[in-house]
């Protein structure tokens, strides 16, 4: 091709030889992505296997326990009953894990933080019936947490109750209740114990209120946030957490760092559990997914939630070492007259212009 | 003509204009590697050092736990799927907007970069929205019992929109001063047109194809915010790697989170360095500039 060349000076001819080399490298990398992609996807064998699978849509502190619970159920159920089951597992803020299953993640048990996230999913999506909470023993929720006080080792600041956190000059760390779950739990044992020392003096319980938020130099978003703020930052006195977030932290995070308080009165946390009956019954998972929360309650099962930190519904089948860090103290429920319910105390209390955006001024105290 | 110049010294005081004093030079790159290091090369070098805080067999058994490799497989999967489309895509999509001219041609050249200016969260909320339980497809998905959003195909779309420009916004400056006369010329001479388009026009881009997809694939492994909204967070089935890591350091895994970190970081590096090479090897024609013209 002479008039090539002559076309484009010192060039080898562009058509035939420079050109096709690249065209065939490209080539030849789309395949090769192509043959990866095939290779990486999920085989179809998988899936079409006779072995039974379920989606539990749970939250996120709750990985290491449902991971033991599921290598557990896995064996009871094929022990009971030759199947193979495999559980899949799905983690995250318990508000969000709910929009997901309503807006459909196939979720064939959901184990969440509140029972107000499986409230939505029943009344915006009616994927289960509005009355799921009876559905199982102790309002749906096999096991229990509290809050507690994590402070630092020697408790140097001496603290002791509810009412030491009031005191001037102590650092309180604690999430903020209008985007935490626990925050919100923290801050109604707090109104709880407030209410019982001053009763029928409303305007003395405000002021506790305030004075404990006065005390919190920043609000953090979650639980593990306000966790990470206190033991890897150093900041504040004491941090209000969950009774089995504490424990992780007591043993994770350095032994011998941080004490956990016990205050004599606290609130009683519900995390609830439930069938998604309508994805179970679109899977025809229905008797596998009830078995599977019904194991929770088993005596392997309530041995394992109280491994992990989580009251367990009936104490008698912990393992005494874990029985022995669970102290007794009162408990209040949400259902308390002080509360009356979910729905009330949210509204009182977290709504926008209710109690809290009242007591808390934000900024340096 | 040296001499020339010699012989008329310049006017007391002055020095060439783009010389500074001693101190000011050394103030400004004094600057300048306290910020490369401290922005960069300093938190680097934190991941690699807290993903092998606990000696190496630590950090082998954090990355190849069934977790992590299910999330390193996934997040090649993804990639795997998602530059290749964009290849196509931006080459066809560049040829288009470098070599014609077309009404609409700056709302298309607008649409191509809108995944630069969209967040990454709203691009997933679009797909939820579209595909998922309300959604406007979710009956049809449902009734052939196809599964998009809270799946791999749903991460595979999310990670394709916001990696849509990377490959053409690279080709169309060059192939736009490149222009049709090479083209031209191999049509005049009696190449078909698909002839011209393998054996003109992409040649004649290479480089900055390849560098394009280098690009494309660091972004498509290291999304997060688009692929968190339309994960489900399935453990070991729709978890891409930077959502492991976030999920592990939550978790107080330190030493797993940032051993996975450092695998993705070292992903980037080895991109950085390709890049470089690309750019020391083939800087010219990555710029345009075409040694023979």
């Amino acid at each position: 091709m002479p008039h090539l060349r002559a076309l484009r000076p010192g060039r080898a001819p562009l058509l035939w030889s420079a050109a096709p080399a690249f065209t065939r490298a490209l080539t030849v990398a789309l395949a090769v992505a192509l043959t990866a992609a095939l290779a990486l996807a999920p085989s179809p064998a998988r899936a079409a296997a006779p072995e039974q699978t379920l989606l539990n849509v749970s939250y996120d502190p709750t990985r290491e326990f449902y991971r033991q619970i599921n290598a557990a159920f896995a064996a009871a159920w094929s022990q009971k009953t030759g199947q193979k089951v495999t559980i899949r597992q799905s983690h995250g803020g318990s508000g969000a894990q709910a929009r997901a299953v309503i807006e459909g993640l196939k979720a064939d048990v959901v184990t969440l933080a509140l029972a107000a996230d499986i409230d939505t999913i029943a009344t915006h999506a009616g994927l289960l019936p509005e009355t799921w909470q009876s559905l199982l023993p102790d309002n749906s929720a096999p096991y229990t947490s509290t809050i507690v006080f994590l402070v630092r080792s020697g408790n140097p600041k001496g603290i002791r109750s509810w009412g030491d956190l009031a005191r001037e000059g102590l650092e309180v760390i604690t999430p903020n209740p209008k985007t935490s779950g626990a925050a919100r739990w923290s801050y109604l044992a707090a109104w709880a114990w407030a209410s019982r020392a001053h009763p029928d003096t409303p305007e003395a319980v405000l002021d506790y209120m305030r004075a404990l938020f006065r005390n919190v130099p920043v609000l953090a978003s979650g639980a593990r946030g306000a966790t990470t703020t206190f033991t890897r930052q150093g900041i504040g006195d004491v941090l209000l957490t969950w009774e089995n977030e504490a424990f992780l932290a007591l043993n994770e995070l350095g032994r011998g760092q941080f004490e956990i308080v016990v205050p004599d009165l606290s609130i009683l946390a519900e995390p609830p559990v439930a069938v998604v009956e309508a994805n179970a019954q679109a899977r025809g998972t229905g008797a596998l997914a009830r078995a599977y929360l019904e194991f929770l309650y088993s005596p392997e099962g309530q041995a394992l939630a109280a491994r992990h930190g989580y009251r367990p519904r009936h104490m008698e089948f912990a393992a005494p070492e874990d029985r022995a860090r669970f102290r007794d103290l009162e408990l209040v429920t949400i259902a308390d007259p002080v509360f009356g319910g979910w729905p009330r105390a949210q509204k009182e209390h977290f709504a926008t212009g209710g109690v809290f955006d009242r007591i808390y001024e934000p900024g340096p105290r | 003509m040296m001499a020339h110049r010699v012989s008329r010294p310049p006017p007391r005081g002055w020095r060439p204009p783009t010389s500074e004093g001693a101190l000011t030079r050394r103030v400004l790159i004094g600057m300048t590697l306290f910020f490369l290091a401290g922005l960069l090369l300093l938190p680097l070098f934190v991941v690699f050092s807290e993903a092998f805080s606990r000696g190496f067999d630590v950090f082998r058994a954090s990355v190849t736990e069934p977790e992590a490799l299910a999330a390193i497989r996934l997040t090649l999967l993804v990639a795997a799927i998602a530059v290749p489309v964009n290849v196509v895509f931006g080459l066809a999509a560049a040829w288009a907007a470098a070599k014609f001219e077309f009404r609409g041609k700056s709302l298309f050249l607008t649409l191509i970069d809108l995944p630069f200016s969209v967040s990454p969260v709203i691009a997933g909320l679009m797909y939820v929205l579209l595909y998922g339980a309300p959604g406007l497809l979710w009956p049809t998905l449902q009734a052939h019992d196809i599964q998009i959003i809270w799946a791999v195909p749903g991460i595979v779309l999310a990670t394709m929109f916001v990696t849509v420009p990377f490959v053409a916004r690279e080709l169309i400056p060059l192939m736009q001063e490149q222009g049709t006369a090479d083209e031209e010329a191999a049509l005049s001479l009696g190449a078909s047109g698909w002839k011209t388009f393998w054996s003109v026009t992409v040649p004649n881009v290479r480089w900055a194809l390849v560098y394009g997809v280098l690009l494309c694939n660091a972004r498509a492994m290291g999304e997060f915010g688009a692929v968190a909204v339309v994960s489900g967070r399935i453990r070991e089935e729709t978890m891409t790697m930077p959502l492991i890591i976030e999920a592990l350091y939550n978790e107080f895994n330190g030493v797993a989170a940032f051993g996975v970190a450092s695998l993705l970081a070292l992903l980037a590096l080895v991109t950085l360095a390709l890049r470089t090479l690309l750019e020391w090897r083939y800087g010219a024609d990555l710029a345009g500039r075409r040694a023979t013209r």
